[in-house]
Order: structure tokens, then C-alpha cells, then sequence
């Protein structure tokens, strides 16, 4: 308590800024007039007892310093004194405060910058409560190859029942539908979930309800939540929506609650977590097939753990589980698949496919801080010999050398939390330009922002990295030799080898550390470089893409494009009337997983060989698109043996596929594919019946392309005929010189004319497509080799700086060599070799550095190896040409080193 | 010549309480000759110091002060004692004597005594 008021008192003093001196002095004068009167009294002479009073009081000064201190903080005054006096020596000297201000607002700004993007994605992945509840149930089939198969609704149940978990929800996958009855239809992207969806999340409507997560309707609810960006859209935040019907795929829908606003969808991809539109379903009647033990659907299943569990004993109590349904299910579960179910946490699985690159950045722009960090301490080095007599006579008055220390630490800090501060503002202003150069397909993209844990993480930085790399220079500083510095009028004290020595290390380490950013932004540009000019294996140019959508409603008589045959019809003329469509050469249709490199989600199906497999269960799994004749021709995708699709092949012809030279080796090794036969299970775009599925004849095999994954030469294929396997999901792909433009609206109307709900979207050229692919690679490419050139910059700058510091220090030496005859180029040759020393010792160290960081990023490149001699030397060399530049111009003053003007002057 | 011990912080304080409580108002001058004349001189104290003391006394609320006029009618800052002051006087009155008391024990035990 009494603490607590002195402290308010002296604080409230402090920051009024009053002050006890005068009234101290007046007391003090009192105090010496009343024993000075006593001292009379006593018989001493008014001199002798003005001394004696002075005596008996003791030191006045030291007593008004007691005082003074008494009366405020002094602390604090002596932390804003050194501020004042920091602020002062910047001002003095504003080149040196304006780099250094510079180098860290770079330093700290692109940290942030970076730090902005991984608080979105990496640390707030999931924005439910209680977060590290959730998790991703995984089903995996390792003696198959095959992860994430999705469960079966038996599994889900018995998940549901096995205690580990609170709730357990299927999640679906993004899917598509059409929304008619506005003035246009239009495709809605949606999730299929089971009702106790939202209670999983923990997530209830801002408007109306969710679920009810006690529904149990087999199939489709008929109910739909939707998000709070379509009820704006859509409906004009139409406060009556709750109750509203609307048609989606042909089937009537009642809206029974609007998410809030800023609510998220969970999911791995940018488009999953857009989702916007909800149907609650029971996955186990119609349109679903009935369930059945072995049937796996294809769907994430993310569940809720009991609180308090740990996600390892919920392993422990699920691989029971499965054991125990293993040797209950024998013939369900083959030992050959060797089915297995993993927890992953849902945060890991939303993130799990920009982590990679996320944490190579942050890496970069950690070592571009650690750069621009071993800079500015060069530049207060630099100074320190500067400001030698200054420090010297400082000490020699008396100045302690922790006072001294403290003092140069606030000089440090003030420049570091300055260039945080800078930075920092300067991302804040730059933030809209800076996000539009982040690919769209980040997750949680509309997530970053820059907001107060952003700027508390760039004065964390700011203040952590001035503290670290402000104390060494400080404490070399404080060390000066009063006499020698004093005596030898600055001119080199003996403190000095000291800070030369400490300088050059730091510009080893500057200089290794950019190395080491070179050759990682070296490799991501070869790699980005070989992706970029690798042949895809077809031909891109061109070529557009555009996506329908054909209903599918909920009672599978009501489809009107049901069968293939019904189906064939509106395809055939809509290959007519797009061909006639200006300047359109050719044209094709396909479902989405037809379309190169434009599908996030592949649905890779079991195949059975004939006379291998005998179930589906041990069946590889295979991606299959489904695509009309003309595709192949379009995309130029070589025929090697048998042959193509006909328009003949129809629903009433034998079943045809074709597949690519990769599914022939992996499937058919040694042996010709032609005229093998397979069962393809009927997935989920077609109509469900139990029958078995007919048998299929590989008539034809193609060249491998690279339509998967640019990166990936050879993923295994199958095509089947879009005549003899209806797709809902169509995609109309078009070749010519086409106005990217017009083409939308053109084909739009074509379409539309044939059925009038049919939605039109999504038109790219195939070329946009590609560009897209690669767009998390190019970003993260384009930012190493941003922060790499800013490294050279700065260990440019650096390695500059400490050679004009040898040169100065040198420069008597210089002046008598020159004066004893030594030829200026030997002078010339003498600093570059500093230099080039420097450089040598940066370049060894930085290559050992380079060569672990480069294994470490191994799975981030394509076609280039870590060890990559090229990459290797050519960095090294640039290294090597920029040191040997930033000495130049220093050894040039020196060759210029006017001896007879030198000799003098010292 | 003998140098006179510095008085500790602790004693001072607990001196001037209670001159101010014995006497009354008193300006610095007075409280400092007070202290040297019960000491028998014995602690002079290094006057000055006692300033910084009494403001610190001030801000923790025992004593309070104000300017008045001294015996011989001049300006001087009279400081009194404060109720809570006074509190603590009693308390660390009481805590000395049981200090004093434990090491006088001490003092006077001789060898034999001890069982």
C-alpha cells in the first residue's frame, strides 16, 4: 500500500514534471541559517561557522540528487534522457539513420508480410471453437496405394457409437448444383453434409437455425443453410428468407438458416472453404446407394473428439476398433488392402498443402532479417569508431559503463523499433497491392489481414532483434581505452582490431547467408523454369474451357438426362452448335475431370482387371474421365496403338475405355493392353443400381500426358466414352482463334437455347489454366528470389562498407607504402584481395549452408537437384562479381590516397 | 579522530517518527539537532540526508508538511506526524524493542548458562 502511493506520487510527479528543487533549497538555506546562527552563539567566527554548517550538512549536491530522486522516477528519466539523446545522434547524422531505419523497415516489413499470411493459414487455421478438438478422420488402404478413400456409412456409424468421439459428421466435397428460378440459372458450389454438420463445428445461424442433428432422412433433407455472402448476394439479405423455397437440380428446397457472416467452410482448397450453400443428408438413400459395408463414400469425415482426449489414445481406442471390425468383416476387409483409419487434426489437413511453402518463405524472410539485422549492427560498429572520442571522454568524466551501455542499447533499439515501426506502416499502406500478388488458390486467402497481433509480432521482432544485435556492438563500444583514444586523437584506438575483426565476421556470415538464399531461389527458378517449358504432352494453345452443370435430381426418374442415350442427344447438339460457334475449329465435351489441370479433386475409381483381381476391394484405383471422340484430336494427344472412341460407341455398343501409356505399364506390364477387359465401378455421377458393372474392353492406348499435374509425367488413366457414361459435371472444350471475351456469352446462348436451365461458367483458356497450376510455385519462387536480390543488396552494401573501413583505417600504411614507390596497382590489388578474401570465406560457409537448406527443400523442386552444379556456381560467381564490385570503389579511393596531404595531416 | 557512525536508514526513520511524536511540528533543523542532542551527539547525522528522508516519508503518507513560521518568525517547511504515522511508530516501536530484547538475551548469557 505504501509502496503503491509512493510510487502513484512520484509518478504523478514525473509525469507533471514538477519539481522539490526550490523548496529543498529553501529548506537546506533554512537549515544552514539556523546552525550557522547556533555556531555564533557558540562563539565561532561567521566564517568558521558558515564552514562548520556546510560541514555538518554533507555534500548539498549529492543531497539534491537524493532528493530529486526521492521526488520522481528516475528510471525512467534516465530511459527518456537517453532516448532524447539517441533521437538527437540520428538526427545528427541522418544518412546513417536513414539507411539503417531503411535496412530494417525492409528486414521487419517483409517478415510481417510473411508472418501476416502464416497467422491466416498456419496458426488460425480453424475458426470453430475449441479447434484442437476437431479432427479429419482418415481412411486409408496402404496395401492398395490408396489414402483418403472415405468411409462406408456402416464404418460412420459405428464410428458414431464407438465413444471416442462427441459427433461425428460426414463433410462431403465441394459439388455443384444448379440454382434456377433467377434470371439466369446459375451453378452454386455446395456440400452435401450430414445434418450434425454444424454441431461438429460448433457453429450455429446467425439467421434461423442449422441442422437438426438429430434428422435422420435417409436421403436429402430437403433442407438448406446457406452462407451470409449468397443471402447478399442472391437474396438481398432478405431479412424473411428462413422458410423460402428454392429450386436446386430440379428440386425444391426450404432455407432454414443463414450462416453468419465471416463463417468458413473447412476443407484443403480455397473453393471448398468458399462454400456458401448447405443440404443436410442421410448418405443412405436415394439418391445414395444403399448402404453398404464395403461401398466407401468418397467423402472427409471430420469429427469432434471428447473433450480432454488426446489424439493418440483416440488412435489407440479406433486401431481397436478397426482390429475388431477387421475379424468381424473378413470379407469386407481383405487382408491385402490392409485397411487402416487415422485421426489427423483437421487444422493439418485444411493447411497440409501450402505448409511446405508457407515455411520455405518464412525461412527466406527470416534469413533476409537475420541479413538486414548483421547489417545495420555493421553500420553501429562503423559508427563506434567514429564516435571513439566522444566515448571517451565520456568515460573519462566519469560515466559508468553499464550507463554507457544502457545508452547504446536505447540508440540500437530506437533504430530497430523505428525500422519496425516504418515497415510495418509501409505494409499496412501497401496491403491491397501486396495481396493481389498471393495466388487465389491459397487457403484462407480472405483471411490475412493486417491487424494487432501483426503489428505487436513486428514490435516483438523489432525490439528482440535490436536487444540481440544492439548489446555486442554497445558492449565493444563501451570498451574503449579512455587514455589511448584520447591521447592518439582518434585515430585508431586500440579497441579497434577488436571491431575490425568483429565486422569482417559479420560480413562473412551476411555474405553466406545470401548465398544460401541465392542457391535456394537459383533452384526454385530452375525448377519453376523446367515446369514452365516442360511439354505437357498436349497442346494447350488456343484452347478454352467452359463448365455446365446438368441436374440431377434427388428422385433419379425425374433426370431427364438420366441414361447415356438421353443424355448423348443434348451432348451431340451441343457439339453441333458450338462447332458453328465463330471461329471455333473443333470442339469436344468431357466431364470435369476431363478438363486438364482444372479439376482440385480427382475421383480416382477401383479398376478390375479381368483374371487379376477377383473384388473390388483389392482393385488399384485409377483416375477416369469421361470425354466425347474429338477430345484426343483436340488436345493433340498421340494415339500409339489400337484405336480412338467412335460416335458409334454407344450406351448399345459394348463398353469401350481407353487408356494412357502409364496405366498400361502399371496395369499390363509386359504385355499388350488391347483387348483386356475391366469392370469399372459406377461412381457416383451415375445412377445407382446394384448390378454388377459390365465388363469394359481397352480398345486403344495414348501417350502420357500431363493433365493431372504438370509436375507428375506419367499418372495413370482411363477414358471412358461420354456416350456410354453420362456426366453430369460437363465440360464443353473448344479449339480456335477464339475471343476469350465473347466466347462465354456466345456459348452461353447456344447452350441455353437447347435447355434454358443449364448454367454456363467458368470460361478459361486452357493456357489461363496452366499459368494458374503454377501459381503457389511462382509465388513462392518470385518471393526467394525477391528477398535473394535484397540479401546481395544488402551483403553488397555490407562488404562495401567494412572495405571503406579498412581502407580509412589503413590508410597511413597505404600512404607510406605509396610513398616509399608502391605502385598503385599494387595498392588496387591489395584492398580487392580483402575483399575477394571475404567473399571467399562468405562463399565456403554459405555453400555448406546451401547444400543442407537445398536437401531440406528437395520436395519443392522439379527436374533440378539439390546439388545442382550449375545453380551452385552460377550463385557462387554472381557472389563472387558483386564483393569484388562493392570493394572496388573503396580500393580505388585508396589508390587515389594523396601520400604527402596524409602524411601531414596525422 | 573518531569518525561518528552513519545511522541507518531504518533507525532514522523510526528517530524521526518519534521526535514528531514527542514534539510535535518540527522544520528539519529542529528534527535533526533533536536526534543529535538524544544520541549525546553520538549520531551526527550527515543532516542533509535526512531531506531526501522526510520526502519519502511524505510520499508514503506517516508524516505530512506544510510551510509555517519558526520561533524566530522565519519561513520554514514544519513537518507533523500523520495517523497512520503514528501506526507505524507503534508498530515498528514494538519491533524494535523485540529485536532489542533478543539480542540484549544474547549478550547476556556467559558460557555456564548454557545447559
Amino acid at each position: 500500500m505504501k509502496f503503491l502511493r509512493r510510487f502513484f506520487i512520484r509518478l504523478s510527479n514525473f509525469a507533471t514534471g514538477r519539481s522539490a528543487d526550490q523548496r529543498l533549497r529553501e529548506e537546506i538555506a533554512e537549515h544552514l541559517a539556523f546552525q550557522i546562527e547556533e555556531n555564533t552563539r557558540a562563539g565561532m567566527s561567521p566564517s568558521e561557522a558558515r564552514r562548520q554548517a556546510a560541514l555538518k550538512l554533507g555534500a548539498a549536491q549529492a543531497i539534491r540528487e537524493d532528493h530529486h530522486a526521492e521526488h520522481g522516477l528516475p528510471l525512467i528519466e534516465n530511459l527518456l534522457f537517453d532516448l532524447k539523446y539517441a533521437a538527437r545522434m540520428l538526427r545528427k547524422s541522418p544518412g546513417f539513420a536513414f539507411v539503417a531505419i531503411a535496412t530494417m523497415a525492409l528486414g521487419i516489413g517483409a517478415t510481417t508480410a510473411i508472418y501476416s499470411v502464416i497467422d491466416a493459414t498456419l496458426l488460425h487455421p480453424l475458426p470453430y471453437p475449441k479447434p484442437s478438438e476437431l479432427i479429419h478422420v482418415e481412411d486409408d488402404l496402404p496395401g492398395l496405394g490408396a489414402q483418403d478413400v472415405g468411409a462406408s456409412i456402416p464404418e460412420f456409424r459405428d464410428l458414431e457409437s464407438s465413444g471416442i468421439f462427441q459427433s461425428v459428421a460426414i463433410a462431403g466435397h465441394g459439388a455443384d448444383v444448379n440454382l434456377t428460378g433467377g434470371s439466369q440459372p446459375e451453378r452454386l458450389g455446395f456440400k452435401a453434409v450430414t445434418p450434425n454438420y454444424f454441431a461438429v463445428l460448433g457453429v450455429g445461424a446467425q439467421l434461423g437455425r442449422t441442422f437438426d442433428p438429430q434428422d435422420t432422412t435417409p436421403g436429402y433433407n430437403l433442407e438448406a443453410v446457406i452462407g451470409d455472402g449468397l443471402w447478399r448476394t442472391e437474396f438481398g439479405a432478405d431479412p424473411r428468407i428462413i422458410g423460402k423455397e428454392v429450386r436446386l437440380d430440379n428440386d425444391i428446397y426450404q432455407i432454414v438458416g443463414v450462416m453468419p457472416r465471416g463463417f468458413r467452410d473447412q476443407g484443403s482448397t480455397s473453393e471448398e472453404q468458399s462454400v456458401e450453400l448447405w443440404l443436410g443428408a442421410g448418405y443412405s438413400g436415394l439418391p445414395f446407394r444403399p448402404p453398404q459395408r464395403d461401398l466407401r463414400l468418397n467423402r472427409a469425415v471430420i469429427a469432434r473428439l471428447k473433450p480432454d482426449l488426446p489424439v493418440a489414445a483416440a488412435q489407440a481406442h479406433l486401431d481397436a476398433l478397426v482390429n475388431a471390425l477387421k475379424k468381424q468383416y473378413p470379407a469386407e476387409y481383405p487382408a491385402q488392402e490392409a485397411w487402416t483409419v487415422r485421426l489427423v487434426p483437421l487444422s493439418e489437413s485444411v493447411v497440409g498443402s501450402v505448409r511446405r511453402s508457407l515455411v520455405l518463405l518464412f525461412g527466406a524472410v527470416g534469413l533476409v532479417l537475420l541479413i538486414s539485422c548483421v547489417n545495420v549492427a555493421n553500420l553501429l560498429l562503423a559508427r563506434a569508431s567514429a564516435r571513439g572520442r566522444e566515448i571517451a571522454v565520456r568515460q573519462a568524466l566519469g560515466a559508468q559503463r553499464t550507463r554507457l551501455i544502457r545508452q547504446f542499447l536505447v540508440e540500437s533499439l530506437l533504430l530497430f523499433v523505428l525500422g519496425g515501426i516504418a515497415g510495418f506502416a509501409i505494409l499496412f499502406f501497401s496491403r491491397k497491392f501486396l495481396l493481389q500478388l498471393v495466388p487465389e488458390s491459397l487457403p484462407h486467402l480472405n483471411a490475412i489481414s493486417i491487424n494487432w497481433g501483426v503489428l505487436l509480432f513486428a514490435l516483438a521482432v523489432s525490439v528482440a532483434a535490436g536487444t540481440l544485435f544492439g548489446l555486442a556492438p554497445a558492449w565493444m563500444m563501451s570498451r574503449y581505452d579512455v587514455n589511448g583514444t584520447l591521447r592518439q586523437e582518434g585515430r585508431g584506438s586500440s579497441g579497434s582490431r577488436e571491431r575490425s575483426r568483429a565486422r569482417q565476421i559479420l560480413v562473412v556470415s551476411e555474405l553466406a547467408l545470401s548465398l544460401v538464399l541465392m542457391v535456394a531461389a537459383g533452384l526454385l527458378l530452375r525448377s519453376f523454369w523446367e515446369l514452365f517449358t516442360v511439354q505437357p504432352g498436349f497442346n494447350p494453345d488456343r484452347v478454352m474451357t467452359l463448365q455446365t452443370w446438368l441436374p440431377g435430381p434427388n428422385d433419379p426418374s425425374a433426370d431427364k438426362y438420366r441414361s447415356a442415350a438421353q443424355e448423348s442427344v443434348l451432348l451431340r447438339e451441343i457439339l453441333r452448335r458450338s462447332r458453328t460457334l465463330p471461329s471455333v475449329e473443333e470442339a469436344a465435351v468431357g466431364d470435369s475431370a476431363a478438363l486438364p489441370l482444372g479439376h482440385s479433386q480427382p475421383f480416382p475409381l477401383p479398376v478390375v482387371r479381368e483374371g487379376v483381381e477377383t473384388s473390388e476391394n483389392l482393385a488399384p484405383e485409377i483416375d477416369s474421365p469421361i470425354v466425347s471422340p474429338e477430345y484426343f484430336r483436340l488436345l493433340s494427344i498421340p494415339l500409339l496403338r489400337g484405336r480412338l472412341f467412335t460416335d458409334e460407341d454407344v450406351a448399345e455398343t459394348p463398353q469401350v475405355a481407353v487408356i494412357n501409356q502409364a496405366a498400361a505399364r502399371a496395369w499390363w506390364p509386359n504385355q499388350d493392353p488391347l483387348g483386356k477387359r475391366v469392370r469399372l465401378r459406377l461412381d457416383a455421377r451415375e445412377v445407382p443400381t446394384s448390378a454388377q458393372p459390365p465388363w469394359t474392353t481397352i480398345v486403344g492406348v495414348i501417350a502420357d500426358a500431363r493433365t493431372e499435374s504438370l509436375a507428375d509425367a506419367a499418372i495413370p488413366q482411363i477414358y471412358r466414352s461420354v456416350y456410354q457414361h453420362p456426366a453430369k459435371d460437363l465440360a464443353v472444350i473448344l479449339r480456335g482463334a477464339l475471343d476469350p471475351g465473347a466466347i462465354s456469352a456466345q456459348a452461353r446462348a447456344q447452350i441455353q437455347s437447347i435447355d434454358p436451365e443449364l448454367p454456363v461458367f467458368q470460361a478459361e483458356t486452357l493456357n489461363e489454366v496452366l499459368s494458374t497450376s503454377l501459381s503457389v510455385r511462382r509465388f513462392s519462387m518470385e518471393m526467394v528470389a525477391f528477398f535473394a536480390a535484397t540479401a546481395l543488396l544488402l551483403a553488397g552494401l555490407g562488404i562495401y562498407g567494412t572495405i571503406s573501413y579498412l581502407v580509412n583505417e589503413q590508410r597511413r600504411e597505404i600512404a607510406i607504402r605509396l610513398a616509399l614507390g608502391a605502385q598503385r596497382g599494387n595498392i588496387l590489388n591489395m584492398v580487392l584481395r580483402r575483399g575477394l578474401g571475404l567473399a571467399a570465406a562468405g562463399a565456403a560457409l554459405g555453400v555448406a549452408g546451401a547444400l543442407i537448406v537445398s536437401h531440406l527443400m528437395a520436395g519443392l523442386l522439379f527436374g533440378v537437384a539439390p546439388t545442382d552444379l550449375f545453380t551452385f556456381a552460377g550463385v557462387t560467381l554472381v557472389l563472387a562479381a558483386v564483393a569484388l564490385a562493392a570493394s572496388y570503389i573503396p580500393a580505388l579511393r585508396a589508390t587515389r590516397l594523396d601520400p604527402i596531404t596524409m602524411l601531414h595531416s596525422e | 579522530m573518531k569518525e561518528k557512525p552513519d545511522v541507518l536508514q531504518g533507525t532514522l526513520v523510526l528517530m524521526v517518527l518519534k521526535t514528531l511524536d514527542v514534539l510535535g511540528p518540527q522544520h528539519g533543523y529542529g528534527i535533526a539537532r533533536r536526534i543529535e542532542q538524544i544520541s549525546g551527539d553520538l549520531l551526527a547525522v550527515n543532516q542533509g540526508t535526512l531531506y531526501p528522508l522526510l520526502l519519502k516519508l511524505e510520499h508514503e503518507g506517516s508524516i505530512a508538511s506544510q510551510w509555517g513560521a519558526s520561533d524566530n518568525n522565519r519561513r520554514a517547511r514544519f513537518y507533523r506526524i500523520t495517523a497512520a504515522g503514528r501506526k507505524q511508530l507503534r508498530t515498528e516501536t514494538s519491533d524494535w524493542e523485540q529485536t532489542a530484547q533478543i539480542i540484549a538475551r544474547f549478550f547476556k548469557v556467559k558460557a555456564e548458562d548454557l545447559p
